[in-house]
């Protein structure tokens, strides 16, 4: 592979120069493994100042130092991290010609989602749908700027991290890996080395954002990429409602997945974070899937600020994931709404953490399990009260579903308080969908998949309903799909 | 029963045999309904008068050994229980069973498109199903508020029991099968139950089957025919006075 050792000889040379810039290096991909030279050839490749790459590199250091976490309850086959490949410019997907060149079982998928046609086109890659997708969706000529220009007059920054660490670098600076440290644990440590793209949000103080960045997002979010990086930040008193994912099937060649996502929320400010994620599970046998270690958190740095993360997990082999909130400032307010569903042989240990520091600090926390097949689902959840942290408030329910006799449901509860005045409240309840539900809703007119969907809506409810309203529909629709099969 | 001849036959069971777990509960029964009809089954505990419910209804576990079930010309064995449903068949649950977090609006209106969908009919809008399901139940004095609750969460006996009228009502079924609507219910419970099974089945081309342990309700709802079920077969039957005389006498002498 001598194209191979030019890139990288060229990416070498780049990364001397002040701005790493360097437009010359045709290579599309990194060579396979990781070591130093992987990341100066990303960093390279994304022309990125110099203060980011030291940055990478001191990540990729500590890296090396740490092991991977095991006290999860997965069962993983150790990784190797030397047999893969850390930076590929986007698939170029094959271009089809129409919708009936697509799969039927995706496109059957889609139907029962009741996505639009045009949509679908996009979503599966047909050639030139994509303008007419955006145009037949919202119903403008150029929609993707006109969304700019309105989030640029309220003053909203929106971009891509590559281009927020060259636009926007001291914001960038100033809190990148303030909320999820380099150091924090192994996946985290990957991504910071290694990180291909992600998003980069700043509402101003005192502004609301004038539309859910989901509108926006779920048009464009066609390539995700291996090791995606968010940082959104809320300025005094503002707001922002933001959807990552999409319900539509996400297929995926990397297996491994490692995004970190930071917010930061100043006084008065909320951030509302929502995700659907529908990676690939593999097949019956559980061969194939999408390993998902994501590390989310957010710093509720500011008095009176909030966040909510509300995630519908239905997709991917394992996944290993959660949200937190780190509640410093006064009255902060911390949620998580969570629906997790495992089929087949899908491994899911997710859950929250709400660490409280400041006074008056209050965290609600939801978490629904629905496991069917012969999976594992696993809640694990943190809430600890430092001994500053005056009249906390906690409330956590956890509610396991069981469909059938070969799946597992785990609740994982760890809850430290040091300071008495804290009011902690926990409650969990497992159930199975009784024959009598199914009969009834049956004999109501209801076919079998249908009556299961409806049940499992109805036990996901609290939670589905903190999503945006185009999104909940959908996810109830992919609640259905998920679990099919899962009964008789 | 030579006066119904010319009427149509609903439904008709010929030496039905079924058992569960293994057990044989049903021993060759036998039972015709024409449409226009209100049947009263009675008998003692453990005579099989819920399986004959469930059997019926398709419910799995309850398997036929032999003997047959047409159900308005077709063959109702041989179709799933949502498919019975689409059918016309209802069935009215002893116990009404309790589905957290769907409410009865939507429980319904997903049910009932579910069976047109089935017939080859249009689906209802919201404001469509809205309109049928505010008339179902201002006739059974029941208020919205109630049909936006989860369906039978937090419902009193005698409420699960109105709930299940107020579905019928909206399903609009050919055949009732209703299995012991009357345990639990005060006498005004009882009352507008019975209204409501009159007032949505007692037509020329509805038929009912009532099962029940006591003559109560059918002070209310006036059969056309009373049979009495034991041990797994119809031991006698015959007009309204026969459920008088079980009142008076007990399933005791007519088991025997």
């Amino acid at each position: 592979m001598t194209k191979n050792a030019d890139a990288l000889a060229a990416a070498e040379k780049a990364s001397t120069y002040e701005w790493g810039f360097s437009s010359d290096i045709e290579q599309d991909f990194a060579p396979k493994g990781l070591s130093e030279d992987t990341v100066r050839f990303i960093s390279a490749k994304k022309n990125e100042p110099e203060w980011m790459l030291e940055w990478r590199l001191k990540a990729y250091r500590r890296w090396l130092d740490m092991e991977a976490p095991d006290w999860a309850k997965l069962d993983l086959a150790p990784i190797d991290y030397q047999d893969a490949y850390y930076y590929a410019a986007p698939k170029v997907k094959p271009k089809l010609g129409s919708l009936d060149e697509v799969d039927p079982e995706i496109l059957r998928v889609y139907e029962k989602l009741g996505i639009p046609i045009e949509e679908q086109k996009m979503l599966a890659g047909v050639e030139g749908a994509r303008k007419v997708a955006v145009d037949a969706v919202f119903d403008s000529v150029s929609v993707a700027t006109t969304f700019r220009a309105e989030l640029e007059s309220a003053g909203v920054i929106f971009r891509s991290i590559s281009e927020a660490i060259r636009e926007y670098p001291e914001l960038v600076k100033k809190w990148l890996g303030k909320v999820v440290p380099q150091n924090d644990n192994f996946f985290a440590a990957l991504n910071c080395a290694v990180f291909s793209d992600g998003t980069f949000v700043y509402i101003p103080e005192g502004v609301r954002c004038p539309m859910e960045l989901s509108t926006y997002f779920r048009i464009n979010a066609e390539n995700t990429g291996q090791f995606e990086r968010t940082l959104i930040i809320a300025d005094k008193g503002s707001y922002v409602s933001y959807l990552e994912g999409c319900t539509a099937p996400m297929r995926d060649e990397n297996q491994l997945h490692a995004a970190v996502v930071e917010l930061i929320v100043l006084d008065d400010a909320e951030i509302k974070y929502s995700t659907v994620q529908n990676w690939y599970p593999g097949d019956a046998d559980g061969k194939g899937g999408i390993y998902n270690f994501v590390t989310k958190r957010a710093l509720c740095q500011g008095k009176n600020s909030k966040v909510s993360w509300t995630q519908v997990e239905t997709g991917s082999a394992i996944t290993w994931k959660y949200p937190s909130c780190v509640l410093s400032g006064e009255n902060s307010v911390g949620e998580f709404y969570s629906v997790a569903v495992t089929n087949n042989r899908q491994q899911a240990d997710t859950g929250t953490k709400m660490i409280h520091l400041g006074k008056n600090t209050r965290s609600t926390i939801v978490s629904k399990g629905i496991s069917a097949g012969r999976s594992n689902n696993t809640y694990r959840g943190l809430v600890r009260v430092a001994a500053t942290a005056e009249n906390v408030r906690n409330f956590t329910q956890c509610d396991s579903l069981l469909l059938g006799h070969e799946c597992g449901a785990h609740t994982v509860p760890y809850i430290e308080v040091k300071n008495p005045s804290a009011q902690i409240e926990h409650e969990a309840t497992t159930s199975k969908i009784s024959d009598d539900q199914l009969f009834y809703a049956m004999q109501r007119g209801l076919g079998q998949e249908e009556a299961v969907a409806l049940i499992v809506n109805g036990f996901a409810k609290e939670v589905l309903q903190q999503l945006p309203m185009e999104f909940a529909i959908e996810a109830q629709k992919l609640l259905g799909i998920s679990l099919e099969g899962s009964v008789g | 029963m030579t006066r119904n001849d010319e009427r149509m036959r609903m439904l008709e069971i010929e030496n039905l045999q079924a058992e569960v777990a293994g057990t044989q509960i049903l021993k060759g029964l036998s039972l015709t309904l024409n449409a226009g009809e209100i049947h009263a089954i009675m008998g003692p505990n453990g005579a099989g008068k819920s399986t004959l419910t469930y059997t019926l209804g398709g419910r799995p576990g309850y398997e036929v050994t032999g003997g047959r079930a047409t159900f308005d010309g077709q063959d109702l064995l041989a179709l799933a229980p949502h498919e019975r449903a689409a059918a016309g068949l209802f069935l009215g649950f002893q116990y009404p069973v309790e589905i957290p977090g769907v409410s009865n609006v939507q429980f319904l209106r997903e049910a009932l498109n579910s069976q047109r969908k089935q017939r080859g009919e249009t689906p209802l809008t919201g404001g469509e199903f809205l309109k049928i399901a505010r008339a179902q139940a201002d006739a059974l004095g029941l208020s919205m508020d109630m049909l936006k609750r989860a369906v039978n969460v937090g419902f009193s006996g005698g409420e699960k029991k109105r709930n299940e009228m107020v579905q019928m009502g909206i399903l609009d079924p050919k055949l009732a099968i209703l299995d012991e609507t009357d345990s639990g219910l005060d006498i005004d419970a009882l009352r507008v139950v019975g209204d409501g099974i009159n007032r949505i089945m007692r037509k020329p081309d509805k038929a009912v089957l009532l099962i029940t342990h006591y003559q109560r309700l059918l002070d209310y709802v006036q059969p056309d025919f009373v049979h009495v079920l034991a041990v797994g077969r119809i031991v006698r039957s015959g007009g309204p006075e026969l459920a008088h005389e079980l009142e008076r006498e007990g399933y005791g002498a007519m088991a025997a």
